[in-house]
C-alpha cells in the first residue's frame, strides 16, 4: 500500500514517532488537544452569550438616551408580569404551542402507524425520506407558500369555490398561523413517533386482539403507553419551535407572539434588557417541559 | 378496512406536506406579473430577471460564503468534539454533549438574541463575521452527530491492528481512521451547509443590514412587484437546501443520521 511506501522512509525512532508515541501514552493531553477548540468556541461564543443574555435581563434600559445601563434591577420582569399586553402575548404563545402539539400528534399518528406497522420496507423507506425532506426544504419558503395559499383569491379560496364554498378568510388570522405552525413542525412529530411505533412488537397487538380487545382498547392499553416516550420526544420539538417563532405570526397573522416582542424590543426600541427578560420566558417554560419529558422517558426515544 | 383508512390518511399527510412546496415551484414559472390561481400561462423568464438582479446576486454570494465558512468551522470543531466524546471519558462529558445540542434545541430567538447581546456588549459591529459566528455554532452539532454515529459503528480493532503492525498515531489516522469516517464528515459538512443556507431566525439578529438569501426573500415578499422574482429565489432556496441533504443521505446510507438533530 501507499502507506508503507511513503512512510517507510521514517526510521522507527524518528522525532515524529517519538512525539506521537509520547502523546499516545498521555491520554489526558490528547483529550485536552481534542477538546480545546470546540470547548473554546462553544464556551466563548455560545455559553458566554447565553450567560450575558441572562445578565442583560437584569440591567436597566435608559429610554432617554436609548442606552443599556449596567444597573441591576428586576423592573424588566415586573413589566412582563404587570403589563396586560405582555401577559396576553405570553399566554397566547403558550396556548398555541400546546394546541399545535396536540394537533400534530393527532395528524402524525396514523401515518407513523402505517409506516411502522403496515407498510413494507420499501414503502417505509420512501415515506421516511418524504417526511424528512420537508424539514430541510427552507422553513421561510414554506411559510411564504402558506401566505400565498391562504391569500384572498389564492389556491385555497379557489379550491373551496369549486366545492361551492365561500372564501376561507384565513389571511391574516390566528387560525391561519396555527395551521402553518402545525404544517411546519409536523415531520418533527411523525419521525420520533414512527421510531417509537416501530419498536412496538406486533405479537403484542395480536395477543391483545386474541384476548378480545377491540382496536380502541388495544390502542389505549397497549400502543399508547408504549409510545408515550416517543410522543413526548416529538412534542419537545413542536412545542419549543412554536414558542420561539416570530416569522410565522408576522407573515400570516396580525397577532404578536413572544418572539415578535423580543425582536421588536431589541431592534426598533433598542430595549435589550426587556427583550432578554422576555426571551427567558420560553427558556424557563422549556426547562420545565424538558424536566417532565425526561420523566416520561423522552430522551431515550430521541 | 382500517388498513385502507391508514393508507388514505398517509396519502393525505404526504399531499399536505408537499402541496405548499409544489405551489411555490409552479408560481416560479408563472408568466404574469400578478399572482392568480390557477396559473394562466407558464414561462421561465423570471429566472433570467432574478439572475440579473444585483441584490439577489449579492445575497446569493453572501449565503454561499457564509455557508462554506460555517460548514468548514463546523466540520473541524464537530469532528474534534466527536472524537473526544467517543474515545475518552472525561469530566463533564455528558454536559458537553448536551451543550452541543442547545443551539438547535433552544428557540432560535434565544440563540439569536444571546449572540446579538454579546456582539453589542463587546462592541463588535454586525458583519459577515457575526453571521458566521452564529451559523457555525448551531452547525457543529450536525457534524458531531454524523461523525459520532460513524465512530460508534466502527470497530477499533482495525486501528489496533494498524498500530500493532507498526504504524504510528498519525499514520493510523491518515490511512485507517480517516477513510472510515470520511463520508460521515462530508455528509455532516453538507448538512451544515444546508442548515446555514436556509437559516433565518438567528441570522436576523446577527446580520445587521446584510442580506442572505432567506433575509432577501423576507425583505421582499411583501412587495407585490417583486413577487415573480421572490418565487424564483424561493424555488432556488428550496433546491439548494435539499440537494445537500439528499447527497448526505446517499453518503451515510443509514437515513437516520441525516436527521436534523
Amino acid at each position: 500500500m501507499t502507506a508503507t511506501t511513503t512512510d517507510s522512509r521514517l526510521p522507527p525512532g524518528s522525532r515524529r514517532r517519538r512525539l506521537l508515541a509520547g502523546l499516545y501514552r498521555r491520554s489526558r493531553l490528547q483529550v485536552l488537544l481534542l477538546l480545546a477548540p470546540p470547548v473554546g468556541w462553544f464556551g466563548v461564543v455560545y455559553l458566554g452569550s447565553l450567560a450575558l443574555l441572562l445578565v442583560t435581563a437584569f440591567w436597566t434600559f435608559d429610554s432617554a438616551t436609548g442606552r443599556v445601563v449596567q444597573h441591576w434591577t428586576l423592573d424588566n420582569f415586573r413589566q412582563l408580569v404587570e403589563q396586560p399586553a405582555f401577559r396576553t402575548i405570553a399566554v397566547r404563545t403558550l396556548i398555541f404551542a400546546t394546541a399545535v402539539t396536540v394537533v400534530d400528534a393527532l395528524i402524525a399518528f396514523p401515518i407513523a402507524y402505517y409506516m411502522a406497522q403496515v407498510a413494507g420496507p420499501r414503502t417505509r423507506a420512501i415515506l421516511f425520506m418524504l417526511c424528512l425532506l420537508p424539514l430541510w426544504a427552507s422553513y421561510l419558503v414554506r411559510v411564504y407558500a402558506w401566505r400565498v395559499i391562504l391569500a384572498p383569491n389564492g389556491p385555497l379560496d379557489w379550491a373551496l369555490q369549486r366545492f361551492g364554498l365561500g372564501p376561507a378568510g384565513l389571511y391574516p388570522s390566528e387560525l391561519g398561523a396555527g395551521i402553518v405552525f402545525a404544517y411546519l413542525w409536523l415531520p418533527y412529530m411523525i419521525l420520533p413517533l414512527y421510531a417509537g411505533l416501530e419498536r412496538v412488537p406486533r405479537s403484542l397487538l395480536e395477543a391483545s386482539a386474541d384476548l378480545g380487545a377491540r382496536n380502541a382498547g388495544t390502542f389505549r392499553r397497549i400502543v399508547l403507553p408504549l409510545v408515550l416516550p416517543a410522543l413526548a420526544a416529538g412534542s419537545i420539538f413542536t412545542f419549543s419551535l412554536t414558542l420561539g417563532d416570530y416569522i410565522t405570526p408576522g407573515l400570516v397573522s396580525n397577532n404578536q407572539f413572544i418572539g415578535n416582542v423580543v425582536f421588536e424590543q431589541q431592534g426598533v426600541s433598542g430595549n435589550l434588557p426587556l427583550a432578554a427578560a422576555f426571551a427567558l420566558v420560553p427558556v424557563g417554560i422549556m426547562a420545565i417541559y424538558l424536566f417532565v419529558a425526561r420523566r416520561l422517558g423522552a430522551f431515550e426515544a430521541l | 378496512m382500517t388498513r385502507w383508512l391508514l393508507r388514505g390518511a398517509t396519502a393525505a399527510v404526504i399531499a399536505f406536506l408537499y402541496t405548499p412546496i409544489t405551489i411555490i415551484a409552479l408560481y416560479a414559472f408563472n408568466a404574469e406579473r400578478i399572482q392568480v390561481w390557477p396559473i394562466r400561462q407558464f414561462s421561465a423568464q423570471w429566472f433570467g430577471s432574478a439572475w440579473d438582479n444585483p441584490s439577489v446576486r449579492d445575497a446569493l454570494a453572501l449565503s454561499i460564503q457564509v455557508g462554506l465558512l460555517s460548514s468548514v468551522i463546523a466540520v473541524l470543531l464537530g469532528s474534534l468534539a466527536a472524537f473526544a466524546v467517543h474515545r475518552f471519558r472525561f469530566f463533564g462529558r455528558e454536559v458537553f454533549s448536551l451543550a452541543l445540542v442547545l443551539p438547535i434545541a433552544l428557540p432560535g430567538i434565544v440563540t439569536g438574541l444571546a449572540l446579538n447581546a454579546s456582539a453589542r456588549t463587546a462592541g463588535i459591529s454586525f458583519s459577515t463575521f457575526t453571521i458566521v459566528l452564529g451559523h457555525a455554532t448551531f452547525c457543529i452539532v450536525v457534524v458531531y452527530n454524523n461523525v459520532v454515529a460513524r465512530l460508534r459503528r466502527t470497530s477499533r480493532n482495525i486501528e489496533e491492528a494498524s498500530m500493532d503492525l507498526g504504524a504510528d498515531t498519525w499514520q493510523t489516522f491518515r490511512y485507517i481512521t480517516f477513510p472510515v469516517i470520511r463520508t460521515a464528515v462530508l455528509a455532516g459538512g453538507l448538512l451544515a451547509f444546508a442548515l446555514s443556507f436556509d437559516e433565518i431566525v438567528v441570522t436576523t439578529f446577527t446580520a445587521g443590514t446584510q442580506e442572505t438569501i432567506p433575509i432577501w426573500i423576507f425583505n421582499h415578499l411583501r412587495q407585490a412587484n417583486q413577487r415573480p422574482i421572490v418565487n424564483v429565489v424561493a424555488l432556488i432556496l428550496i433546491l439548494l437546501s435539499t440537494i445537500p441533504v439528499y447527497l448526505a443521505s446517499r453518503l451515510t446510507t443509514e437515513t437516520g443520521t441525516a436527521g436534523r438533530t
